[in-house]
């Protein structure tokens, strides 16, 4: 079963009493793929994962895995496995009792078992650990634990509920880079539920994000950051400028936006935006130049430094631009010594490509 | 004061404890003290005691008479504490697993019945099961379906019944306890990695709620072996427990002496039973 998706949703939907939770959701997830689902908490991704785990069943719509409708299978008859938000191990058990919960369950012939343990403990770097609890552990090597209770089934898909959720920043940044290495060794499909989108963005091969119950956008990292094809996703994603204004003139997928008297910039439209419509404009901070020769190809405007903020790597830049609108430009600190050429109070000349900036229509600006 | 205290740190907290010990060893250590020591003398002849020293109570213990009465005792509770735990575990997981605001509701009416005298409930157990005017066999009677009235009261059933009815909250709620602080992610992952329900139950509930299992048992099976109010009215004053001969010990036969004994060793029966059981389940990893 090596061809098709490994996982499939048609047209789910999942009903709490009135609240829709799941929105016709359709996504196919490829064999071997690390897949993330982003988005605010209540979008409704933990309860997709929770559909394809079998915690819950659609209200309609169908899941399939390698293939198979899952129906009302229960979830001892699914295959995949879950790592819990909080981990979920077994109190009572120890290390080695709770990764071999699974095998158990299915029968496998004991050295087998305690073959595969070994080798699924040395996997997460925790030999020697078996015969621990899981109090005695940190929330690092718990999380571990969890993890090699998981692999050691070889699911054909692994299911993460924001594992990496209740680790500090330092572990939370080491344990992603080790888990995408991990995913990559084993070859086992991973869906991934965060809410960090840059934890999204530096394991996933494709990222579906998700608000209120619908999935918005599905693509690479590189295509919901540069290319969002809503505004909740370019908002969502990364930090945004935006600009609110009337688009007055389209030459192709671009369009000229007014925002007001004295400024006019050039966007591309997003589908079905067309003259005289209301629209919004993102661009990110990063794709803006500071005094730079007017190009083909860029918007170019003027405004004045409000501020100054030195964040370390970055400096940030507010800029007035007429009347009330203000854009963060956001440059890095390359030089030996923080020296920037320009300081608040001045006079200056922003650029940004108008390929980087979306005019997203106003109305139904949650999606 | 203030130069005391700092002097010896512990005596802010003997001070804190002194009224609590002074209560435990004038009512606990003293009156059990007592007990053990009027069961080496010998009876006076209006109750009370003589104080001549005498092995002889401790060994009238084990004659067959008495020692049936104390293994028919053990006996019944033990049917008591499984059947106890048979009916309210599934209740307490019952009640564990509804909504909040229902489990509070449930947890009430649960309690609501024990609002009324024990003693009264017993004689409403009488009044149900009587042989020949009790509630039961009056109507089974009346419509045709027995001939003969069923034997209801005055045997160990009748004592078993009355012993249930009235521990069974004390099984359920410490079961309760453990169950609803169960973290229902774990029956997830135990699902989710291949367990069917039974075994969820049997390697996942069961060992965690072990806790509230030992607490209700030994809340049930203590009173229960001791009972003298519940034999004494629904025994029908044939079937009879330990409790009905200590207290005819010490009410009747005015022989205290010998009350003194067959309490002794009953609490020692006991100890004995609640260290055994809490070594057996503890040792399988309970302290979780």
């Amino acid at each position: 079963m090596r061809s098709g998706p490994a996982v499939e949703l048609r047209d789910v939907v999942k009903r709490f009493g009135s609240v829709t939770a799941v929105d016709h959701v359709t996504l196919q997830i490829r064999d071997g793929e690390f897949f993330s689902l982003l988005g605010p908490s209540g979008c409704g991704k933990t309860t997709t994962l929770r559909l394809i785990a079998g915690f819950e069943i659609p209200t309609s719509g169908e899941v399939y895995i390698s293939g198979e409708p899952q129906g009302y299978l229960p979830a001892f008859q699914r295959p995949v496995n879950t790592v819990f938000q909080h981990y979920a191990l077994f109190p009572h058990m120890t290390v080695a009792q709770n990764v071999s919960f699974g095998l158990e369950m299915t029968k496998v012939p004991a050295t087998e078992i305690k073959r595969r343990v070994e080798e699924a403990l040395e996997l997460v770097h925790l030999q020697g650990m078996g015969n621990r609890r899981p109090k005695q552990l940190s929330g690092g090597q718990q999380q571990r634990v969890a993890l090699a209770r998981a692999l050691v089934n070889h699911p054909k898909v692994l299911l993460l509920d924001e594992p990496l959720g209740a680790l500090d920043l330092k572990l939370r940044k080491a344990m992603q880079v080790e888990l995408k290495a991990l995913q990559e060794r084993v070859g086992i499909t991973f869906i991934y539920v965060t809410h960090d989108q840059e934890e999204a963005l530096t394991m996933s091969d494709r990222i579906g994000v998700m608000n209120q119950g619908k999935l918005l956008q599905v693509g690479t990292a590189r295509e919901v950051y540069e290319a969002p094809t809503s505004r909740f996703v370019s908002d969502f994603i990364g930090d945004t400028n935006y600009l609110y204004g009337v688009v007055s003139a389209v030459r192709g997928e671009v369009g000229e936006i007014v925002v007001d008297a004295d400024l006019r910039i050039w966007a591309s439209l997003v589908p079905g935006v067309g003259i005289g419509q209301q629209v919004i404009v993102a661009f990110r901070p990063e794709k803006v130049a500071l005094n730079v020769p007017e190009q083909e190809g860029q918007n170019t405007v003027s405004g004045r430094v409000r501020e100054l903020i030195y964040t370390g790597s970055n400096s940030t830049f507010l800029v007035e631009l007429t009347g009330t609108q203000v854009v963060t430009v956001k440059q890095p600190n390359t030089g030996a010594a923080f020296d920037p050429q320009v300081h608040a109070g001045d006079l200056v000349k922003l650029s940004w490509p108008i390929a980087a900036s979306k005019a997203f229509s106003e109305a139904g600006s949650t999606n | 004061m203030q130069r005391a205290l700092r002097r010896y740190p512990f005596l802010g907290a003997w001070l804190l404890l002194s009224p609590a010990a002074t209560w435990l060893f004038v009512f606990f250590i003293a009156p059990l003290f007592i007990v053990v020591l009027y069961g080496f003398l010998e009876r006076g002849t209006y109750g009370g005691v003589v104080w001549r020293f005498n092995l002889e109570n401790f060994g009238r213990v084990f004659d067959p008479l008495y020692l049936n009465t104390f293994l028919r005792s053990v006996y019944i509770a033990v049917l008591t504490t499984l059947i106890c735990l048979v009916v309210g575990y599934p209740l307490a997981y019952f009640i564990a697993t509804r909504q909040p605001a229902r489990r509070n509701a449930l947890l009430l009416a649960l309690m609501i019945p024990f609002w009324t005298n024990f003693l009264i409930r017993t004689y409403a157990w009488l009044t149900i099961l009587r042989t020949n005017t009790g509630l039961i066999n009056t109507m089974l009677t009346s419509l045709g379906i027995i001939e003969r009235p069923l034997p209801l009261f005055g045997n160990d059933f009748a004592i078993v019944l009355g012993l249930v009815y009235g521990w069974l909250p004390d099984m359920v709620l410490p079961i309760y306890v453990a169950l609803e602080r169960l973290d229902k992610s774990l029956l997830e992952a135990a699902s989710d990695l291949y367990a069917p329900g039974s075994q969820v139950f049997q390697r996942v509930v069961w060992p965690l709620s072990l806790p509230g299992v030992v607490a209700g048992s030994m809340l049930v099976f203590i009173p229960s072996l001791g009972a003298f109010v519940t034999p004494s009215i629904l025994g029908g004053g044939k079937s009879l427990m330990i409790g009905n001969i200590i207290s005819n010990q010490f009410l009747a036969a005015h022989d205290w002496p010998f009350g003194s004994a067959l309490s002794t060793l009953m609490m020692g029966l006991m100890l004995a039973a609640t260290l055994v059981y809490f070594r057996s389940t503890t040792r399988r990893g309970v302290q979780a």
